[in-house]
């Protein structure tokens, strides 16, 4: 079998692969922002010690952890046009259901987290007059997600990788980029090739950042 | 009228009990020191005073305010009274200045800069007032435990609780916080101390509360409890006898 790499160039890159790096970058950055904020608040609802709030976000959070990520992207993207009536579209779709799915994952990284914090920081808290929402909000969240940081980012990674997964609903993303450029050369193995080396690449610089930021961000002890 | 009226606070975990009718009155000024040995429900005790450590049956009213009632603001009855922990528990995320701001802020509503002068006037008076800018973790312990106390006295409270404020120091930082602690008896705050510290004891106590297995065995001034023995319970004898040893 003969390799042909000639078709590495830039014109590959503009035409194909471009729109799909963008998309998997923002699919990313839209699932984590979105992921740690509902993420956070199944937490608090988890530890409020509330009934009504902690048992349905258990429920939600062991649901999703369940449940393969592709199947959810393709029953949201299936189930949702006959509940709504009308087609809300692959990219779209893409972003919900990653928001949804990845909330699940943070909660429980936020969960330990605030876990992680002595019980002495809250009762000192406590002892001083601050509320239970002014403790969390200036004692306990603060000190948990300095702690997270790295979890969330290499969980941040994963969720790059995943967002390969939108292949299912037809999204085009840079792996679906890669698809097409091999399909059009007729040099599939090439191209997918080139993905694995263009994955690694990206995965792997990002871990060194998360060690880099890791020894940035911890509290001096 | 008593600033604390403590009346038959009992406390238990199911079928444990952990207090059994503790009652005692402290006076505006006064200086208690609760000791006894580990276990004995001294901590939880005066944990129950700023509501930290809820109880099952009896009454606590610390300046008229009931504690144990479901309609007080426990946050505002906890911002009247100090509290200084085993552990510092400084907020590690925070500077100095910020542990010292962040309540009068957030509880009282002051303005940054009025909390700040307060702070630094504290922070002054425990003599650490060139740290200001640092952060917990680059203090030593005697230093962080200085901090804490200025912490709690920027709320101005009417009683300070102090549990087992030296507990977790190094032998040679005991003498600087009993420094501090000497000097604020001194200035008529009133005090209630859980600590092993009996030359403090001895030094600046109105009165001792000796406990074991939760209740209160002895309460009496410290002549009564280090010079007439004879007339102490053998669980005090045996403790002092030990203390006496070290």
């Amino acid at each position: 079998m003969e390799l042909d790499f000639s078709f590495y160039n830039w014109d590959l890159f503009k035409n194909f692969l471009q729109k799909g790096l963008l998309f998997s970058l923002q699919l990313t950055l839209v699932a984590t922002v979105g992921g740690i904020v509902l993420g956070t608040i199944l937490a608090l609802m988890r530890l409020s010690g509330q009934k009504l709030l902690s048992t349905p976000a258990t429920w939600y959070v062991n649901l999703m952890r369940s449940i393969p990520l592709v199947m959810v992207i393709l029953w949201f993207f299936l189930l949702m046009p006959s509940i709504i009536g009308k087609s809300i579209g692959a990219e779209l779709s893409a972003y919900i259901t990653f928001i949804a799915f990845e909330a699940a994952f943070f909660s429980e990284i936020v969960r330990a987290g605030i876990g992680s914090i002595a019980k002495g920081q809250t009762a000192a808290g406590q002892a001083l007059g601050l509320s239970y929402s002014q403790n969390m909000q200036y004692i306990v969240l603060p000190q948990a997600f300095r702690n997270m940081i790295p979890v969330l980012m290499t969980q941040t990674i994963i969720l790059f990788q995943d967002t390969s997964l939108v292949y299912a609903i037809g999204a085009y993303d840079l792996l679906k980029g890669f698809e097409v450029a091999g399909k059009n050369f007729g040099r599939p193995i090439e191209a997918y090739l080139l993905a694995a080396v263009v994955y690694f690449l990206i995965c792997f610089s990002l871990s060194r950042v998360v060690r880099k930021i890791q020894s940035k961000v911890a509290i001096i002890r | 009228m008593p600033l604390i009226q403590m009346q038959h606070v009992s406390k238990w975990y199911g079928s444990f009990a952990v207090l059994t009718d503790c009652s005692t009155n402290i006076e505006q000024g006064e200086v208690v020191v609760v000791c006894g040995p580990s276990g004995s429900g001294k901590s939880t005790l005066i944990k129950t005073i700023n509501g930290l450590e809820p109880f099952q049956a009896g009454s606590i009213m610390v300046d008229g305010i009931s504690v144990g009632d479901p309609k007080t603001s426990l946050t505002l009855l906890r911002s009247q009274v100090g509290m200084v922990f085993q552990n510092f528990e400084l907020f590690p995320h925070l500077s100095v200045t910020e542990n010292l701001t962040l309540a009068q802020i957030k509880v009282m509503k002051k303005d940054p800069s009025t909390a700040i002068a307060q702070g630094l006037k504290y922070l002054d008076r425990v003599g650490l007032i060139e740290h200001k800018d640092k952060f917990p973790g680059q203090l030593s312990g005697g230093q962080q435990q200085r901090v804490a106390i200025a912490r709690a006295l920027c709320m101005q409270p009417k009683v300070m609780l102090f549990d087992e404020p030296t507990s977790a120091l190094d032998p040679e930082m005991v003498g600087e916080v009993l420094d501090v602690m000497v000097q604020l008896a001194q200035d008529g705050m009133t005090m209630i101390c859980v600590t092993h510290e009996m030359g403090f004891a001895k030094k600046v106590s109105d009165r001792v509360i000796f406990m074991d297995q939760g209740k209160i065995v002895e309460d009496c001034t410290k002549d009564e409890f280090f010079n007439d023995s004879g007339n102490r319970s053998p669980r005090a004898k045996e403790f002092l006898s030990k203390i006496i040893q070290q």
